[in-house]
């Protein structure tokens, strides 16, 4: 029998906690953080990730941090409001959805938020690098990815020709400054 | 030609060791099928009816002799000796081994070759005019501008999941050669009254199931800002193209949905904050990609050399016919730009064997510079070619079987690999060509009826561009049938058009028969050197449609 409806919600709104967060190029010794999609209720689980509304309506709860959905349109007003959490995360609904790219680039290179920006949902080993680039700091892998996988995708570039947010020369830049 | 540095090949070194990690784990069963596919797909592998196969970049079209003798070998040691040149100017190999991908990019890293995006929801191998920096009614060669955007477009960290494929394409010609008004960007390059070189950027045009010609987003664009401006296009398109159904998420969609001027407005926001930003052009990094692309040194040619060539042009009907549809007019006098003709009956339109490839390659050292170039009617071009060793070269093309003296007649047919090989196909396309080839093979009628595209095309996907043929044909399945509905009036130069739809669809037999019939209505309509294309403008589609299902 699939599941009926209430047992699929149930599913969909259980808080997310991923086994394995890869943390600054590295993997984590544990990941606190749970993700909980539930629009109304916030969950039992601390510290966690709640979708931005209900974040935006219990701001004193310093064990709540905004997560963004991939349609988010981030503007001045909104990243004003979340400028002062030590954490956001950006949703992956699926891995094909490349919104979260450009979120975690604006939040960086145009509203200059410092904290740390994790990518959760269906984040897979082959996204890493791209993700770093665009300024994730975290990623907390779908529980099927294989950490080992994961640090090893994450050391194969030595080259890139775009800025990004952690390099802010383009290559043709720099082969000029090297007097090409 | 671009040539590489220590950086462009350590990119395409990490990239193969990349990819192979990615198949190895793919095949021990760590990676999914459909958490693979992306992967593969932005290295040109695609999973096919017969077998996989593979899309190998020529960025813009160019290939160096030895990249072609290279591309020869490797389909002898990995495949069935032969490839077939696509209308984006890239290579496909149609029998590899799933296993051998990571050795082959391996192998074409070591010529600076490479297959990355030229499939997937990403930015693709950017295409051109194949007579980019040779032709008289050039502005600006494009080469050194589609390099730039090659490397802005490779591994973009942000635009590796669009809601779907991107493709750009690039003229600085007054006559547009490269389609760029059914690209999802389309970039002309020209100058204004004082001197400065601008952009004007189309975006939104494209083929496939929706047609649609693409809108002006900016007109003069200042060189400056190429990067930032195309990186404020994509942005937009990334953050609000659709998602949720794949036939409605190409930019196209979008910016007919938003309406040209919302979408203007978005992209003008966007680049507000991008514009002068870290990739903005300076005149030395322009310099530096032109320096990849300096004129050749030609020798200079006699003038008696020209004339003793327009003498031989006068006296031999079959190098005439050769020179008047197969050679092009060149910037520098005493110089020619040959095209090889790919459109053989015994070969699919576009094939190329290896042994051809490694004689053509000898030729290009011979002839031109040791260049060739790729052209989205699927054939190739010895760009440089001195007007007194026309002859000596037409001798070997027809040695060869690559002189058939047809470019830009309705035997030059473009056509994708369609149903014979495809797993998108609703039909076969490579059968018809052949079968209107034969039928319409009589030179003096091909000559009589002037400059005609036709365009096959399996699949509503329009690999074979049947939209803008002047006669378009597209494969369609009926209940598990195949079936073929006749276009006419498209165009994909500068007054570009989309072909209207004759009526119901035929039977694979009755095409060539229906071909006939409007081209009878044209012959008989026609004012005196009035083009197929102008014909029909005046007299619309009603004629065609009446002779085509007269009882």
């Amino acid at each position: 029998m699939p599941p009926n409806d209430k047992q699929a919600d149930a599913v969909e709104l259980t808080p997310v906690h991923a086994d394995h967060l890869i943390a600054n190029g590295e993997l984590a010794a544990e990941n606190a953080w749970c993700v909980s999609y539930d629009a109304e209720a916030l969950p039992e689980q601390r510290p966690a990730f709640v979708p931005l509304a209900l974040w935006k309506a219990h701001q004193e709860d310093t064990e709540l941090a905004p997560l963004l959905a991939s349609d988010c349109e981030l503007t001045a007003t909104l990243v004003d409001e979340i400028r002062s959490t030590p954490a956001v995360a950006i949703d992956f609904p699926a891995f094909t959805d490349g919104r979260g790219y450009t979120l975690a680039r604006l939040l960086r290179e145009r509203f200059g938020y410092t904290g740390e920006v994790r990518a959760v949902g269906d984040v897979l080993v082959d996204q890493l690098e791209y993700m770093r680039r665009c300024g994730f700091t975290a990623m907390a892998l779908r529980d099927d990815q294989h950490p080992e996988d994961a640090l090893r995708a994450l050391s194969f570039f030595s080259v890139r020709y775009q800025p990004d947010v952690e390099e802010r020369q383009a290559l043709f830049e720099k082969r000029l400054n090297a007097g090409h | 030609m671009y040539r590489y540095d220590i950086h462009d090949q350590t990119l395409v070194d990490e990239r193969v060791a990349q990819f192979r990690d990615q198949m190895d784990r793919y095949r021990d069963g760590r990676l999914g099928e459909e958490e693979f596919r992306p992967l593969r797909l932005q290295n040109g592998l695609y999973i096919q009816r017969h077998a996989p196969m593979l899309r190998i970049a020529i960025p813009y079209g160019m290939l160096a002799g030895h990249q072609l003798r290279a591309l020869g070998d490797i389909t002898r040691r990995y495949d069935r000796g032969y490839g077939h040149f696509t209308t984006r100017q890239n290579l496909q190999l149609n029998w590899p081994a799933l296993e051998d991908v990571p050795d082959i990019l391996g192998d074409l890293a070591t010529v600076q070759m490479h297959a990355i995006q030229t499939s997937g929801n990403c930015i693709r191998n950017t295409t051109s005019d194949q007579f980019a920096g040779i032709a008289n009614d050039e502005v600006e060669d494009p080469r050194p501008w589609c390099e730039l955007i090659r490397q802005w477009s490779t591994l973009h960290p942000e635009f590796a999941y669009l809601p779907r494929k991107f493709k750009i394409a690039v003229s600085g010609a007054s006559q547009d050669r490269a389609a760029i008004q059914v690209h999802d960007i389309g970039l002309r390059l020209w100058y204004n009254e004082a001197g400065e070189l601008r952009v004007r950027v189309l975006a939104g045009g494209g083929l496939g199931r929706t047609p649609m010609i693409g809108d002006v987003v900016r007109d003069d664009l200042p060189w400056q800002h190429l990067l930032t401006y195309l990186e404020a296009c994509v942005r937009v398109y990334n953050q609000f193209g659709r998602r949720d159904n794949k036939f409605k998420a190409r930019i196209k969609i979008l910016v007919k949905a938003l309406g040209i001027e919302e979408y203007r407005r978005r992209v003008e926001e966007e680049w507000a904050h991008l514009k002068d930003g870290p990739q903005t052009l300076n005149a030395a990094a322009v310099e530096s990609a032109k320096s990849h692309f300096p004129e050749p040194e030609r020798r200079s040619v006699t003038e008696s050399a020209v004339e003793d060539y327009e003498r031989l042009r006068q006296e031999n009907r079959s190098f005439a016919r050769f020179v008047t549809n197969n050679v092009t007019d060149h910037k520098v006098h005493g110089y020619k730009a040959v095209t090889l003709s790919l459109k053989r009956r015994e070969h699919a339109p576009g094939d190329v064997t290896a042994d051809q490839m490694d004689a053509i390659a000898d030729l290009a050292d011979r002839y031109s510079f040791g260049e060739v170039r790729v052209t989205h009617e699927q054939n190739l071009v010895l760009s440089d070619v001195p007007v007194d060793e026309l002859e000596a070269l037409w001798q070997e093309l027809e040695a060869l079987g690559m002189a058939n003296p047809t470019v830009g007649t309705l035997n030059d047919i473009i056509c994708c690999p369609g149903g014979d090989y495809c797993s998108l196909a609703n039909a076969v396309s490579i059968p018809i060509a052949q079968a209107l080839q034969e039928r319409f093979e009589d030179l003096d009628f091909l000559y009589d009826l002037g400059p005609l595209d036709l365009n096959i095309s399996g699949c509503m996907n329009a690999c074979g561009h049947h939209h803008v043929g002047h006669i378009g044909i597209l494969g369609v399945d009926k209940k598990g049938e195949e079936y073929y509905q006749v276009s006419i009036g498209g165009n994909s130069t500068d007054d570009a058009s989309l072909g209207k739809i004759l009526g119901p669809s035929f039977f694979r037999e009755d095409v060539p028969a229906v071909v006939e019939k409007v081209l009878e209505v044209y012959v008989a309509q026609r004012h005196e050197d009035e083009r197929f294309l102008d014909t029909y403008r005046r007299i619309g589609l009603k004629p065609f449609k009446e002779r085509v299902y007269a009882a």
